[in-house]
């Protein structure tokens, strides 16, 4: 016997049986998203943190280079844990396995599936978002109880991006179209996010650009969470929350179109 | 609210168009309760956009549907969670296990006791032993039976079969069928798209079929075969020369001709004056195959 299922928008049992699929999915394939969530920040720690820290720059604003970038690399983790996934994901799903038709059939509109998909991206990316700053605490990084707050940023980011990547795959015809976004949009974000240098390094229209640039907003907002928080860092995370708001509606929009004849 | 309905699927003035082509056109379709419908028809004939429009994954331009009571597509989620699906192509997780497999569409589907609904799915497939295996080492008879055993997950009232067995070879089809024609003994109702003339013979209770999007005619195979080829098919043999004037006399006389393959087969040959139809004729039963052929002017798979 099955639960009696209604006409509501946006039912938790059809959101939760989606992201049971991507859990169930997930189990097959954590160990190696998790050694590359380990790796990647440490080769960057050494890499940056400590070749290019220990040679060419001393400290930024008053932080040693590994501070600067444990916190900063955050934001790739994120970026690179949600948009690329939800990207090749949610193409993949959508055109080579036929995923989507056989979740439409059951009692799940697109707008679930795509809050589901979302969801799921934004707690892995949430989660693995973490893992350089455990690895800068590693590298000597202070622990602080501000941090604790960062799996909840990354989540929010990750939300944004996830749908971003939902959004781009349900908007090009083949999967090789994706190059140009990571070139042209995820790529430049990426570098201007103050990162591996502070934003005040670039020009000035680029800086005015950059606090656009939600990983910037997030990169600082880790950088709060960890030497101390601003009050300009609540607008901070509003304009996370908009950011990731705006792109889950964009996301179901095109999705909607994407799937539905 | 379900209006408690006659017919299990109730389609009327259906229109489907992607840009120019209009793949549904005035489709009227009805299927009641307990029998199965087999939608016969050539690629093409809107079959599968059928099947779209009743799981609410196309909406149609025009016309009124209704699946077990429920309008679509307004109440379509309703009635998904009423309703089967076994889709044309292989969409199980092939790294996932046959259970979990099985376990996530019954959460899809809201079923309240999820591993008894695995234990009844896995039994219905016989895959209770593999049930730990991830998709990817079953063979395709299996995966085919796991499929249909996933849309029987909630105990639907309705299945839609699309193409059950589509691709498959002559072994597994033959499987197949007889997991279909137990769901049909139990009283199941069933909407199922094909375009094998034989799978239709073999499992349906009638056979409605489909041509430029719409049904043109529509009965139990053996009412449609005796009512448009009559009882008797004669297949001559021969050069082109000599099937063109076999060809002719028979249409001269009324009766159907079609084309076989390297022969012609002349429908209604039971009604045929001496002489008609050449000494060294094959004659056999007409088949639905028959009728297909002369009603869409496809050749049959």
């Amino acid at each position: 016997m099955s639960a009696e299922v209604g006409t509501r928008r946006l039912e938790p049992a059809a959101i939760a049986g989606v992201m049971s699929r991507e859990v169930a999915n997930f189990r097959t394939y954590w160990r190696g998203t998790a050694f590359s969530s380990i790796l990647e920040p440490i080769v960057y720690l050494l890499a940056f943190g400590l070749g290019l820290g220990a040679t060419l720059v001393k400290g930024v604003d008053g932080l040693s280079y590994v501070e600067f970038v444990a916190t900063g690399m955050v934001a790739t983790a994120v970026i690179f844990s949600s948009a690329l996934p939800a990207m090749f994901g949610t193409f993949v799903k959508e055109r080579f396995q036929n995923t989507y038709d056989a979740v439409l059939a059951a009692p799940v509109d697109v707008e679930e599936l795509v809050t589901a998909e979302i969801l799921w991206i934004g707690i892995r990316a949430g989660f693995f978002g973490c893992f350089p700053l455990i690895i800068g605490i590693a590298f000597g990084l202070d622990p602080q109880w501000g941090m604790l707050l960062v799996p909840i940023f990354a989540f929010v980011t990750a939300l944004g991006w996830a749908a971003f990547g939902v959004s781009i795959a349900a908007s090009v015809a083949k999967i090789d179209q994706f190059n140009y976004v990571t070139t042209l949009v995820i790529t430049p974000l990426f570098l201007v996010a103050g990162t591996f240098f502070p934003i005040d390094q670039l020009p000035e229209g680029l800086q005015v650009a950059a606090n656009f640039n939600p990983l910037y907003q997030l990169v600082e907002l880790v950088r709060g969470a960890a030497f101390g928080f601003e009050t300009v860092d609540i607008l901070r995370f509003a304009s996370l929350v908009v950011f990731s708001l705006a792109l889950w509606r964009i996301a179901v929009s095109r999705m909607t179109k994407r799937l539905i004849d | 609210m379900n209006v408690q309905a006659s017919n299990a699927i109730e389609i009327r003035g259906a229109v489907k168009r992607f840009g120019p082509i209009t793949a549904v056109d005035g489709l009227d379709l009805q299927v009641p309760p307990g029998i199965c419908l087999g939608l016969l028809g050539p690629n093409g004939a809107g079959k599968s956009t059928t099947m779209r429009l009743l799981t609410g994954q196309a909406i149609a331009d025009a016309g009124d549907l209704r699946v077990l009571g429920y309008e679509l597509p307004g109440q379509s989620k309703v009635a998904r969670s009423k309703m089967g699906v076994v889709p044309q192509l292989d969409n199980l997780d092939v790294d996932v296990t046959v259970e979990d497999n099985l376990a996530v569409y019954a959460r899809l589907y809201r079923v309240r006791d999820v591993p008894a609904a695995v234990e009844r799915c896995l039994e219905i497939s016989r895959l209770a032993t593999r049930r730990g295996d991830a998709v990817d080492k079953l063979s395709g008879g299996m995966r085919r039976r796991l499929l249909l055993a996933r849309g029987l997950v909630h105990e639907p009232q309705l299945l839609l079969l699309d193409e059950p067995t589509v691709g498959l070879d002559p072994q597994i089809r033959t499987e197949l069928w007889s997991l279909i024609d137990g769901l049909r003994a139990g009283g199941k109702t069933i909407l199922m798209s094909t375009h094998y003339i034989e799978e239709a013979e073999r499992l349906a209770d009638e056979v409605a079929m489909m041509h430029h999007g719409k049904v043109i005619a529509r009965a139990k195979p053996s009412e449609l075969i005796a009512e448009h080829v009559g009882s008797q098919t004669a297949e001559v043999y021969g050069p082109p020369d000599r099937l063109a004037e076999v060809r002719a006399v028979a249409e001269s006389e009324g009766l159907r001709v079609r084309p076989a393959g390297p022969a012609v087969a002349i429908m209604g040959a039971e009604r045929s004056r001496n002489g008609t139809i050449p000494d060294d004729a094959v004659r056999r039963a007409a088949t639905l195959e028959d009728v297909f052929v002369l009603l869409t002017g496809e050749e049959a798979e």
